[in-house]
């Protein structure tokens, strides 16, 4: 009895199997194909020297035409062929092209790179190599006989047909380091990777601090909550372009309306430039501190943007906190401080937890915010902004897959640390 | 002898910080709304409403309406007294009673947040636990004020450039006030112009294409994937479900630079199906697990009673989990819309032709110095108003979905 039901709930189970297989390929295949291979794909990137301009495969241009008056039988004419190496730096190996001739065209005198076709109706030239941006031409002398329809146009009714054999940076086997070379020393890397720090830390942590602070003002039931809520939850969920665009246009230097508040208030004397300024020199009591103009105020565009989220969190674990335990906090006396930190606090703790993981990866790699704002000028270039400064600004594809290297190993550090350091109970 | 602990230094602090308040509120408003050079005049007011503060709390007459109305007109004759009569303009700027209206609005909010603050507090020591409530009430109304005020400028700012002209704010940044008089086609001068010569409506279509397109291929992948990983035994399920969310982590900008290359070769590099491609593979994990963490809740007895009448599995996904699980199903799609509307750099490393650009990629290049702010403002707008609409008449799925979409619990 027992042996057949076995066997039976093994077919069930292997059918489950397969079915679940099937249900999730689809999402596999996508995910790898958009994901999984592009992140390989980039390491391959990051050890070749690929510009932009190797996206267009070196190929031989071959323009046809007739010169010369040629439509009666009797006719004379040159068939000229140009041809152009549309790459500037790769050689065009093997080149060949095939071309048949309209019939009632008779060759007279043929180039010496070219041949009869045995049919006698088409002819085959060999270029051999082709040098970077080599061009030339190849004249054919021909005649037409009384087969010839007439029509000069015939002769571009059949294409010649190409081949050739060309280097490809992005399918060969040549590597190298430069790429990584060039990153490490460029001067302002450590820079750059020294504002990435700053910016995710800073970013992280206030917008956890400001996501807290939220969470406990509206825990509290008041008039118009509800509304408040939604308003919170804005800067969030509004596009990114239009909130950074905002902030760009409110604190532009010439028609900001913070900069004429300032000056209004006699508070600063002249415009200051929030977005384009470097450093700034704060006097208070006699000392002057420096404090990095652009960096702050993209830190706190990404506060104001991200606090929503954390608040979300925060607010929905504080309210599955059960009542009770206040309430029985209040009989024995503990003050709001105490009850805060004592009871709050360690319920919230796991999610705090992971909010700072997750919020400290995605603000690592955010590129829109700062893109939009500074575009990674003053002082504000983080490695995500670097990857593509070099990537599509400076057309380096290669020192940009690099950078993007870089922060996947720093990635995968992160991860560890924060797996070995997690909470065990966290969520 | 801890003075803080005592009730009528609190109410003296909590007078001065919110009359202080109220006043610069009440001034960058009337300079926003009406455009003129006031001076503010924050430490009269703050001298006055200390002074308030203090009458609030020795004197307190019976019965809310006498003691409120009491309060805000103590309130207002001090600040008025304090600023020496010209509360907000001493240069005579205003009209008569835009100042009357302010000083209104000033004494009522002062009076209001002071006396919610100091509530049954009397003019003596405080225990620690009374203590603290107040100064936490101080702390609950100045962080409110904070939040609502730096939330909303931005959009308000936003909102009012789109309707101001280049000359005006560059003559006067300040200046937000709006005329209704000169009528809407000068006043929606920018709107009317991104939909004639900008070709916005096709932008708004572009943008509606690609984030519906989204959604729906999301779902048509996720749901099935979500319910093999909820409902059905296989090896791998549970490292599956745990690394999932491990592809959320990795950054589109890794990505961008192998798919720019490989998407070019291909010829999908500058064309809304490239985007409908990219969008959903960087949504679908999201959207498997949050779909998976709420198929999982659904009892397995109603897939056994499916089954039992003859239901394939695929019948059971669509007539029993989709229709229970509708909420999910939609604060998924929401959020998926969202991502995929909101989204930024792809859009903007692969569409080159203006027809074929979202809103994302066509309000970039309003940034310009030859396109006035008001035409980039009315472009924010217009990206805006479609997610804050579809998010406030689905807050509740959105949020759901927000919470369950990358932290579990």
């Amino acid at each position: 009895m027992t042996q057949p039901g076995r066997r039976r709930e093994g077919a069930l189970q292997r059918r489950e199997k397969r079915l679940a297989y099937a249900l999730l390929m689809p999402t596999f295949l996508l995910v790898l194909a958009v994901v999984l291979l592009p992140l390989v794909a980039n390491f391959w990137i990051s050890v070749k020297p690929v510009t932009l301009a190797d996206l267009r495969p070196p190929t031989l241009i071959l323009k046809e035409q007739v010169r010369g008056d040629f439509a009666a039988a009797g006719d004379n004419a040159r068939l000229e062929y140009r041809y152009r190496n549309s790459s500037i730096t790769y050689p065009l190996e093997a080149v060949v092209f095939n071309d048949t001739l309209p019939s009632g065209v008779v060759v007279t005198s043929l180039d010496p790179a070219c041949d009869l076709e045995k049919a006698g109706a088409g002819i085959r030239c060999d270029l051999a190599t082709l040098v970077a941006k080599g061009r030339g031409k190849i004249q054919i002398g021909i005649t037409a006989t009384k087969a010839f329809g007439g029509d000069k146009s015939s002769f571009k009714a059949s294409r010649p047909t190409v081949r050739f054999s060309s280097y490809n940076v992005m399918t060969s086997f040549d590597f190298t380091l430069t790429n990584f070379e060039r990153i490490f020393s460029a001067a302002e890397f450590w820079d750059v990777l020294k504002v990435s720090i700053y910016y995710t830390v800073f970013g992280t942590a206030g917008a956890l601090l400001f996501g807290l602070f939220a969470a406990q003002i509206m825990q509290k039931t008041f008039p118009g909550r509800p509304v408040i809520r939604g308003l919170m939850l804005f800067p969030y969920v509004a596009p990114v372009i239009a909130v950074a665009f905002s902030w760009v246009v409110l604190f532009d230097p010439f028609s900001g309306a913070v900069n004429a508040m300032l000056m209004q208030m006699n508070i600063a004397e002249g415009p200051i430039n929030f977005f384009g300024q470097r450093m700034v020199t704060i006097h208070i009591f006699g000392y002057g501190i420096s404090l990095p103009m652009a960096l702050t105020m993209v830190i706190l565009f990404e506060i104001w943007r991200y606090f929503p989220l954390s608040f979300l969190f925060i607010l929905a674990r504080m309210q599955s906190i059960p009542s009770d335990i206040y309430e029985a906090a209040e009989i024995d006396g503990a003050s709001p401080i105490q009850q805060f930190w004592f009871l709050s606090l360690p319920f919230i703790a796991g999610i705090l937890a992971v909010l700072f993981l997750l919020r400290f990866i995605w603000t690592f790699n955010k590129f829109d915010d700062i893109f939009l704002l500074t575009g990674g000028n003053a002082g504000t270039r983080t490695l995500t902004v670097n990857v593509y400064e070099q990537a599509f600004a400076i057309s380096n594809l290669g020192a940009g897959a690099a950078v993007a290297v870089v922060i996947f190993v720093l990635l995968l550090i992160f991860s560890v640390i924060f797996i070995r350091f997690s909470p065990k109970d966290a969520g | 002898m801890k003075i803080w602990r005592h009730g009528l230094f609190g109410a003296v602090l909590a007078g001065g910080v919110w009359a202080s308040l109220w006043q610069i509120v009440v001034t960058i408003a009337l300079i926003l709304t009406t455009g003129t050079g006031l001076t503010l005049q924050a430490g009269p007011a703050m001298l006055a409403g200390m002074a308030g503060g203090m009458i609030a709390i020795l004197f307190r007459p019976v019965g809310r309406l006498l003691r409120h109305s009491a309060g805000i007109i103590v309130v207002a004759l001090l600040i008025w007294g304090f600023t020496l009569g010209a509360p907000f303009d001493p240069d005579n700027l205003l009209q008569r009673w835009q100042s009357w209206t302010a000083l209104a609005i000033t004494a009522t909010a002062s009076w209001f947040s002071l006396s919610a603050t100091i509530g049954e507090m009397l003019p003596v020591m405080q225990a620690r636990y009374a203590c603290e409530k107040f100064y936490l009430r101080l702390l609950w109304g100045l962080g409110l004020t904070m939040f609502v005020l730096i939330v909303s400028i931005p959009f308000y700012v936003m909102v009012m450039t789109s309707l101001t002209s280049q000359q005006s704010l560059l003559a006067n940044p300040l200046d937000f006030s709006i005329d209704p008089s000169v009528g809407a086609a000068v006043l929606f001068r920018s709107y009317i112009e991104l939909f004639t010569k900008y070709d916005f409506g096709t932008l708004l279509l572009n943008s509606a294409i690609v984030s519906v397109a989204t959604v729906l291929i999301t779902l048509i992948f996720s749901v099935p994937g979500a319910y093999a990983v909820a409902k059905l035994r296989f090896p791998g399920r549970k490292w599956l479900s745990g690394s999932v969310l491990l592809i959320y982590l990795i950054p589109a900008i890794i990505l961008v630079i192998p798919l720019y290359a490989v998407f070019s070769q291909l010829g999908l590099r500058n064309s809304l199906l490239g985007l409908c491609i990219v969008y959903p593979a960087t949504t679908i994990p999201v959207a498997l697990y949050m779909l998976r963490g709420y198929f999982a809740g659904l009892p397995s007895e109603l897939d056994d009673a499916g089954l039992m009448d003859g239901l394939s599995r695929l019948q059971i996904i669509t007539r029993i989990a989709m229709p229970l699980s509708t909420p999910a199903i939609a604060s998924v799609a929401l959020y998926v819309f969202m991502i995929a509307w909101n989204e930024f750099l792809f859009a903007f490393m692969f569409l080159d032709d203006v027809k074929l650009f979202t809103l994302s990629r066509g309000i970039v290049s309003l940034n310009s110095s030859e396109v006035p702010r008001q035409h980039l403002m009315a472009g924010a707008v217009i990206a805006t108003t479609p997610v804050l609409v579809l998010f406030l008449w689905f807050e509740r799925f959105l949020v759901s979905g927000l919470t369950a979409g990358s932290v579990k619990g």
